[in-house]
């Protein structure tokens, strides 16, 4: 009786075994768009997924180029809009453009660190429409946050997590985990329920953008990922109907890959600051694709037609194992940005499945973990 | 949110904030958008969840259904009705 398809909506969620709709002329219809509205951010956390390359204030799009781009993915069907960045409070035109995603029906979701959140700012939105707030923490401890943030902010957004309960907007904390602050996963669960949560997303480090480049620094050991899948499944059944868990495993440690967007160009947008529409928002990685701009094209056609959405869409790019194997439609051979990024071949079957040809560029990583830690490689423009 | 919901006949669902039902027309379904999900009701879950609105409770639901449905014995439709909503509940898009 209860056949819904679950369609994941953004790319720190592991992936449900979605295939997407289409609609009557057989075209996908994509489920969400993921605005990053600017690069810019106090913080300096060195696991950002954002790429190395940081746009620059100047190269971003202006407020009506925004809502041109949200008016048009409702007439696409798109059923979510994620307001994203960077740090999207900077952006002053937020409000306006979060009225004018949910008065076109829109589900609207701010992304954010919550240091520059005040209950004014809080409220305005609120009465713009936001339907949710996602808060994201480095650790339970504020040293130690702050010291990963490369910026004093724990303090500031335990009180923003406080404001948006306040507010009565409803609240996910996002904890982003690895080596150096897993052994606080216990409390952080806990955090989550004193925060009045309805949702806690434990995201193990997804290694591109800046996680890449320190990914020893925070690659768990087996036994560290085995300890916190533990914890969470304890807690799972725990708190089940108080605080739901989403929970991200390294796929470095998987024996099949993750549904990376629910595969390439099925039912995810992403647009950068600078108007550019990407398959995944990690895919300017793959340097040799051309990506269209929202200011000078349609969006529609852009997921359409575009050369960067059909590159990796469906199943005929394929190369064995993945190309005959029956796994092929749950998770699209892995993700394509690991691909290339791990062994320069970005046609290859994600090295993340055991099946992989080049599996084997997985061990030096994983027996390099738990070993000496590096010192990070913060987040800002100039340092990549 | 500090304990359990458990949903009974007495009890009257409704959709948390941040759960927002509404007709798609581009998929011709109900779905409800939650953080980072949507859920896609088949008919059946679709008709059930707009009586989902905090003004009913279970047991009224399931005899509007009941009366629509009237080839279903009752006790089938409150099962599963329950056990559709209690699911929901679990996953925190149903509140009561
Ligand atoms: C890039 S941030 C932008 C929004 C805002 N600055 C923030 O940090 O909340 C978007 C979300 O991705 C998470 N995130 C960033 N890098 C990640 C990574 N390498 N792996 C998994 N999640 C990551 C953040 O914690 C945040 O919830
Ligand atoms: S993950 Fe950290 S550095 Fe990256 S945008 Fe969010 S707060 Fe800023
Ligand atoms: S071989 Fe390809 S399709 Fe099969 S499980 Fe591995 S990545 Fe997925």
């Amino acid at each position: 009786m209860i056949d819904q398809a679950e369609a994941p909506a953004n790319a720190q969620t592991e992936c449900a075994a979605a295939t997407g709709t289409s609609d009557s002329r057989n075209r996908l219809i994509p489920y969400a768009v993921l605005c990053e509205l600017t690069h810019r951010c106090p913080l300096q956390c060195p696991y950002c997924s954002n790429p190395v390359e940081l746009e620059r204030a100047s190269r971003e799009i202006d407020t009506d180029a925004w809502k041109s781009v949200l008016s048009q993915a409702v007439d696409m069907g798109i059923l979510q809009a994620h307001f994203s960045g960077g740090e999207p409070t900077v952006r002053k035109d937020l409000e306006e453009m979060v009225e004018h995603a949910s008065k076109a029906g829109l589900y609207t979701n701010l992304i954010t660190s919550g240091v520059l959140l005040t209950p004014a700012r809080l409220d305005r939105l609120r009465e713009a429409g936001l339907d949710h707030v996602q808060v994201s923490f480095q650790d339970t401890e504020s040293e130690n946050a702050d010291r990963i943030a490369g910026f004093r902010g724990h303090a500031k957004k335990q009180e923003a997590a406080r404001m948006v309960r306040a507010a009565d907007l409803p609240l996910t904390v996002n904890a982003v985990m690895h080596r150096q602050n897993l052994h606080h996963l216990e409390d952080m669960i806990a955090m989550a329920v004193e925060l009045d949560a309805e949702r806690l997303e434990v995201a193990q480090v997804q290694y591109y953008g800046w996680a890449l480049k320190n990914r020893q620094a925070f690659l768990p050991t087996r036994d560290q990922l085995d300890e916190a899948t533990r914890i969470v499944e304890e807690a799972r059944v725990r708190l089940k109907g108080i605080l739901a868990i989403d929970y991200v495993v390294p796929d470095y440690y998987a024996r099949r890959p993750k549904s990376c967007m629910g595969g390439w160009g099925r039912q995810f947008l992403n647009i950068t600051p600078a108007g550019k529409v990407l398959p995944c928002h990690a895919a300017e990685s793959l340097d040799f694709l051309e990506f269209e701009n929202v200011t000078e094209r349609p969006l529609a056609w852009i997921w359409e037609h575009s050369s960067a959405f059909n590159r990796f869409r469906g199943t005929d790019w394929m190369p064995e194992p993945c190309r005959s194997c029956d796994r092929r439609e749950i998770d699209w051979g892995g993700c394509r940005c690991q691909a290339f990024a791990l062994t320069g071949d970005p046609d290859t079957t994600d090295p993340a499945c055991e099946f992989a040809p080049q599996r084997h560029v997985l061990e030096m990583p994983i027996g390099e973990a738990g070993g000496e830690i590096p010192e990070f490689v913060y987040r800002r423009i100039g340092n990549g | 949110m500090s304990k359990r919901l458990l949903l009974d006949r007495d009890s009257v669902p409704r959709l948390p904030r941040h759960a927002k039902l509404r007709f798609d027309r581009a998929r011709d379904c109900w779905i409800i958008n939650a953080p980072e999900r949507v859920f896609e009701l088949d008919a059946i879950a679709g008709e059930v969840i707009q009586l989902v609105d905090g003004t009913r409770t279970l047991a009224v639901l399931v005899d509007e259904l009941a009366t629509k449905y009237d080839q279903a014995p009752r006790a089938d439709i409150e099962r599963d009705v329950t056990a559709m909503l209690q699911n929901l509940a679990d996953k925190g898009f149903v509140i009561a």
